[in-house]
């Protein structure tokens, strides 16, 4: 069902826990549907020097956490924002079809600590722009993937 | 890595003298029952006596059971079969909201094809309330159909009772008995039924293979229409290994049942205790006593089931579910709903079903696992932080 990517992010998982003083916060899910991803990030000289991850969920959701920090980490800001569910799936090695949505609260996760961020340090960021931190919550909606 | 296996309720291995039983009849005994030849006639006695061991096991006469492909089968029959047959006398049914989908999915057919069904509710413990089936039924009713034991959860309903109700009402009582065969002690007679529904892989026997009791008189139609087997009501060639597995099976577990029941309860028992009482917010569900002999079913507050029975298969322990990840869909398993548990908590299901091969040890290793994983689980997820105060 999952792959040996998925499994060792799942069994063994990085950058999991909580940063004190962070510079972001985000939380995205909802208990209902099983699901709730939190990101803390810390962030210095626009270089995400710090990210870590709380998540309940399934396995994948999990995963998907943990892969979405090490991708991010170390990343400048805008090009965090530049990450997409889709590398979070590649990096994983792939994801079942209904799966795919833990993809999809990890980059909702990660924009929304970035959002954060900026909202506290009255900073605006390009992969920002349009943003909604409550309509981009429902990781349920039908979400168009192209493979 | 020693592996556990406690998930008896979603299948069993088969018993080794069930298979020698049926093996003769693979290269053998391979003979068509309808056959007139020495061969067909070999296969003839096998299915005959069978069937009279099987009926034996439950008190009813050789000839009111009948072979099926699977428990699925008999419910589709069961239902299908006696509302079509008796159209003159209504098109009511009453069920309950914890059915297998087997009767579920059956009832939303029969629904779309202008029967009513009327979905009782049960309560907190999965039992339904005696007074509220008396009052669902109308002068349209003409069947009720309520499970042995809860696939899930475990609970037992009072199957006899119920059918107590049906016969004052001059109604047709089915249960479909899949999880109760092997687990319980089953008189047709004693306990009211009309009909009852059999598979027969979750007694140690193999798997494709169940069957239907249809009391004498109890007008049914045909679900399987074709030659003229099991007294032209169910076509198609006999599954002669399955049915003398199915037997081998049924007379082994009914030989055992009081130290079966007796073992499998020690160990349900000492397995709920040990993790009620080493992990803290968790919870059994279903009914403390009425219930299946070796059914646990807990939920753990604050993480997931899937990622659960995940570690727990690590650790080599092999359970189920019935949260949404694991169910296909987005919502918890709808016994667990029905029982009134919040999504929250539905979500965090585990089902451990024992079994005859089982042990004390198993048993132990399973507690020690699970607090070993819950806590993992825990660390990890963002509301139980949020219980211990941000720890």
């Amino acid at each position: 069902m999952y792959t040996d990517i998925v499994m060792d992010h799942f069994m063994n998982p990085r950058n999991v826990g909580e940063i004190e003083n962070a510079d972001g916060i985000g939380e995205v899910g909802n208990i209902k549907c099983g699901d709730i991803m939190r990101i803390y990030i810390k962030v210095e000289n626009d270089v995400i020097e710090d990210i870590k991850f709380k998540t309940f969920g399934c396995g994948s959701a999990i995963a998907a956490s943990s892969v979405a920090t090490e991708i991010i980490m170390g990343m400048t800001v805008e090009d965090a924002l530049k990450v997409t569910n889709k590398q979070v799936i590649d990096a994983l090695g792939g994801l079942p079809p209904v799966k795919i949505h833990c993809s999809v609260l990890a980059e909702q996760a990660l924009k929304a600590a970035i959002y954060d961020y900026a909202t506290k340090n009255n900073l605006e960021f390009e992969g920002l722009k349009g943003y909604n931190p409550v309509e981009d919550h429902d990781h349920h909606d039908v979400v168009d993937i192209e493979f | 890595m020693k592996r556990i296996y406690m998930d008896y309720s979603a299948t069993t291995p088969v018993k080794q003298e069930v298979l020698d039983a049926m093996l003769p009849y693979f290269t053998e005994h391979f003979g068509n029952a309808s056959s007139i030849h020495g061969y067909g006639q070999d296969a003839k006695k096998a299915l005959e006596a069978s069937r009279a061991t099987i009926a034996g096991t439950i008190g009813a006469p050789a000839d009111t059971f009948y072979f099926t492909g699977g428990g699925s089968e008999a419910d589709n029959w069961a239902l299908k079969g006696v509302m079509k047959a008796n159209k003159n006398k209504g098109n009511h049914l009453i069920t309950c909201k914890i059915e297998h989908h087997g009767i579920l999915h059956t009832c939303e057919t029969l629904e779309k094809e202008g029967f009513e069904v009327t979905y009782l509710d049960v309560d907190s413990e999965g039992m339904i309330s005696l007074e509220t089936l008396e009052a669902a039924i109308k002068p349209s009713t003409v069947m009720i159909s309520i499970m042995f034991v809860n696939n899930e959860i475990g609970t037992m309903q009072p199957i006899a009772e119920i059918g107590k109700i049906a016969r004052k009402h001059g109604l047709i009582f089915h249960t479909d008995a899949v999880q109760a065969l092997g687990n319980v002690r089953i008189n047709v007679d004693e306990l009211n039924v009309d009909l009852m529904s059999f598979s027969a892989h979750k007694i140690y026997g193999p798997k494709g293979i169940g069957g239907l009791y249809i009391r004498k008189g109890i007008k049914i139609q045909n679900l399987i229409e074709g030659g003229a087997q099991e007294r032209k009501r169910r076509a198609g060639t006999e599954n002669l290994p399955g049915v003398v597995g199915f037997a081998k099976a049924a007379e082994i577990a009914n030989e055992n049942l009081d130290a079966h029941i007796e073992k499998l309860t020690y160990l349900r028992d000492r397995l709920v205790k040990g993790i009620l009482e080493s992990v803290e917010y968790s919870k059994s569900n279903g009914h403390p006593t009425l219930r299946h002999p070796g059914n646990v079913n807990v939920c753990f507050e604050f993480i997931e089931g899937e990622a659960l029975l995940l570690s727990l298969n690590a650790k080599g322990i092999a359970g189920s579910s019935g949260s949404a990840c694991t169910s296909g869909s987005l919502d918890p398993s709808h016994v667990l709903m029905s029982i009134g548990l919040p999504h929250e908590i539905a979500h965090g299901s585990l089902r451990l079903s024992l079994g005859d091969f089982n042990t004390e040890e198993e048993v132990d290793y399973a507690v020690e696992s699970l607090v070993e994983v819950v806590h993992k689980l825990r660390m990890m997820s963002p509301l139980y932080d949020k219980v211990k105060g941000g720890k």
